[in-house]
């Protein structure tokens, strides 16, 4: 199996601030991720320096063997954290934004998972609900054909059966090579749809493992254990 | 619907046992063709990876094979799915025994309590 991220001392300071420290990290192709840890934990942040968004204070970071730009850009689908479309757009044009920007994206796949969910292409994106805003985003980044799908708190503001419907959107979408990686604080709606864990605390890596490597060492879901190593 | 599983046992454990628990009550008939990895993946709402791990320890148990490119069958091998079943069936019984012995009954006593029951003979007590 090849490598799809690597990370290896990854350093991020504000000022004098580290928002992540020392972080090494190689994620492989094939897998779905959990990026989780309690807020200001540094998620955003390793999320945000693997789009080349940020730039890194030190260490490395390579993705498909390159740092981030224009070629990691062609195989990364990201999904921000917050609304990263102008309001004026209609779903429509957001579609056709995302087709002429992006070679590997499919009209088809997310006309389809728009049609399941009823939202009408002739919206505009401002007058869609906050729920609904998210799920057009979401279908905008799975209708592409990526390597490395990064999606930042993809769930947080949907009703429980839209999750459901997000996370079987996820399963179906993504192929055997990809890459998932999810951050969230929804542990356990998504721990059985993930490969592996990772845990920031503090901007510095503190557990990557598999979930049932998990269940197996600890004998407690990834859930409970998240509650125990971040008791407040 | 998402299959139930519990949170604190491996996934792909739970898996196993529900697919076994589906071959011995007859969801799948001996030489049955099962859904692929993908299709599963997505009715129990699990990772595909962790499905095509409890695929593959159910065919180093020998209850599926896999032909090359038509995919996973049940075993045609009655005697390995009679013993299956016996086996569900001891752990059955096994986990109603521990459970009864926690409630303080001897395991005598138990069986007696079975065998009032199923005569329907089990009258309440007005002491």
């Amino acid at each position: 199996m090849k490598t799809i991220l690597e990370c290896r001392g990854l350093t991020k300071k504000y000022g004098n601030f580290s928002a992540l420290s020392d972080l090494t990290l190689t994620l492989e192709r094939g897998q779905i991720a959990g990026l989780l840890g309690p807020n200001g934990s540094g998620k955003t942040t390793l999320i945000k320096l693997i789009n080349g968004l940020l730039v890194p204070s030190g260490g490395e970071l390579k993705i498909n063997g390159c740092a981030p730009g224009v070629e990691t850009k062609k195989i990364i689908s990201y999904l921000p954290d917050q609304d990263c479309l102008a309001s004026q757009l209609r779903v429509k044009d957001a579609l056709r934004l995302y087709s002429d920007f992006y070679k590997d994206f499919s009209m088809e796949r997310a006309v389809n998972m728009l049609d399941t969910l009823e939202i009408d292409r002739s919206s505009r994106l401002g007058a869609l609900s906050k729920g609904t805003k998210e799920k057009v985003q979401l279908i905008l980044v799975m209708s592409r054909d990526a390597q490395l799908y990064v999606l930042d708190e993809p769930i947080g503001g949907v009703d429980p059966a839209a999750r459901d419907y997000i996370l079987r959107t996820i399963l179906t979408n993504y192929n055997e090579n990809a890459t998932i990686l999810i951050s969230t604080h929804l542990i356990s709606d998504i721990e059985n749809v993930l490969d592996r864990v990772l845990f920031l605390k503090a901007g510095c890596l503190v557990l990557n493992e598999s979930v049932d490597e998990i269940r197996t060492k600890y004998g407690k879901s990834v859930d409970a254990l998240f509650r125990e190593v971040f008791r407040c | 619907m998402p299959w139930d599983l519990d949170n604190e046992r491996p996934i792909y454990l739970q898996l196993m046992d529900r697919i076994q628990q589906d071959i011995v009550a007859g969801t799948y008939k001996p030489g049955d063709k099962i859904p692929s990895v993908r299709d599963l993946a997505l009715e129990a709402a699990v990772n595909p990876n962790t499905m095509q791990k409890a695929l593959s320890e159910l065919e180093r148990s020998g209850l599926v094979y896999s032909q090359r490119t038509s995919g996973r069958f049940i075993t045609e091998d009655t005697e390995m799915l009679k013993k299956l079943k016996r086996r569900l069936a001891e752990e059955h019984i096994q986990d109603f025994f521990q459970k009864m012995r926690n409630l303080g009954f001897s395991d005598e006593e138990t069986l007696n309590m079975i065998q009032e029951t199923i005569k329907g003979e089990n009258h309440e007590d007005n002491t």
